[in-house]
């Protein structure tokens, strides 16, 4: 099961601020997992349509959607960073 | 060792000076930053704003910046202290202090810590203005000030490279 967080804009959005993920086989990298997510329809289309600035982080490292993902990561979705 | 600090509480710059000075004769610069938290943004007026963060990432990320830091620049230590929770106009947000032998080094690695703590930190902000809440939008601004050091170190690079001028 892949640990999944979504904060800030996103976390509303989708009206959860975590959730854990039975990865089908087809999803090996964090940019599969948002195209899964995405296929849930309703908010979640909206939410990761393409066009959309979506940050993702595994292990609360940022990476690029070809970054691979197993069973034991945290993957975390967010809007782009606001700080300072 | 730098220290990085996520805390609701204020915080206060003479004793965060006072503490990376301590027993270093040989710190001659002292370079500061705070971030303060302003009454308006984007044509409304902002009565509280909200900081939200990615907890577990947060200090790691921030840790990993100043570590860069301290490679790139001749400095010797670094703080960074972020709030978060509800924080009004005039409040202070965020604190970066940077310590080392001269200025030059000392001011751009502060700079350098902030441009980055901007696009690479886990932070959002959630201001409640008069016409109701809204998620600050990141700026196009902030991303080209976190490139432009990358600029920076590829102009370094590329220069690094070029042979010796010969003199005649």
């Amino acid at each position: 099961m892949v640990r999944v967080l979504y904060f800030a804009r996103l976390r509303e959005l989708l009206g959860r601020a975590s959730e854990s993920i039975e990865l089908p086989p087809e999803v090996s990298t964090v940019g599969a997992l948002r195209t899964y997510l995405m296929s849930r329809g309703g908010v979640w289309s909206d939410a990761f349509a393409e066009g959309r600035a979506v940050r993702i982080a595994v292990n609360q490292e940022m990476v690029q959607p070809a970054t691979p993902i197993g069973s034991d990561d945290e993957v975390a979705f967010f809007p782009p960073v606001t700080g300072g | 060792m730098p220290t990085v600090r996520i805390q609701q509480e204020d915080f206060d710059v003479g004793v965060e000076i006072a503490r990376l000075r301590a027993g270093r004769p040989e710190i001659g610069a002292v370079a500061t930053f705070i971030g303060v938290c302003r009454d308006r943004n984007d044509g409304a007026t902002v009565a509280t704003m909200t900081l939200e963060h990615y907890p577990s990432m947060t200090e790691k990320a921030i840790l990993s910046i100043i570590g860069d830091a301290l490679i790139r620049w001749k400095v010797d230590d670094a703080t960074v202290i972020h709030r978060v929770g509800e924080l009004r106009p005039m409040e202070q947000i965020v604190l970066v202090v940077v310590v080392g032998g001269h200025r030059g080094d000392a001011f751009a690695a502060c700079e350098f810590i902030m441009d980055y703590l901007k696009t690479q930190a886990p932070f959002w902000k959630k201001e409640q203005t008069a016409n109701g809440p809204r998620w600050v939008d990141a700026r196009a601004t902030d991303d080209e000030a976190a490139a432009r050091w990358q600029a920076d170190a590829a102009v370094a690079q590329r220069n690094a490279e070029k042979p010796p001028i010969q003199r005649g």
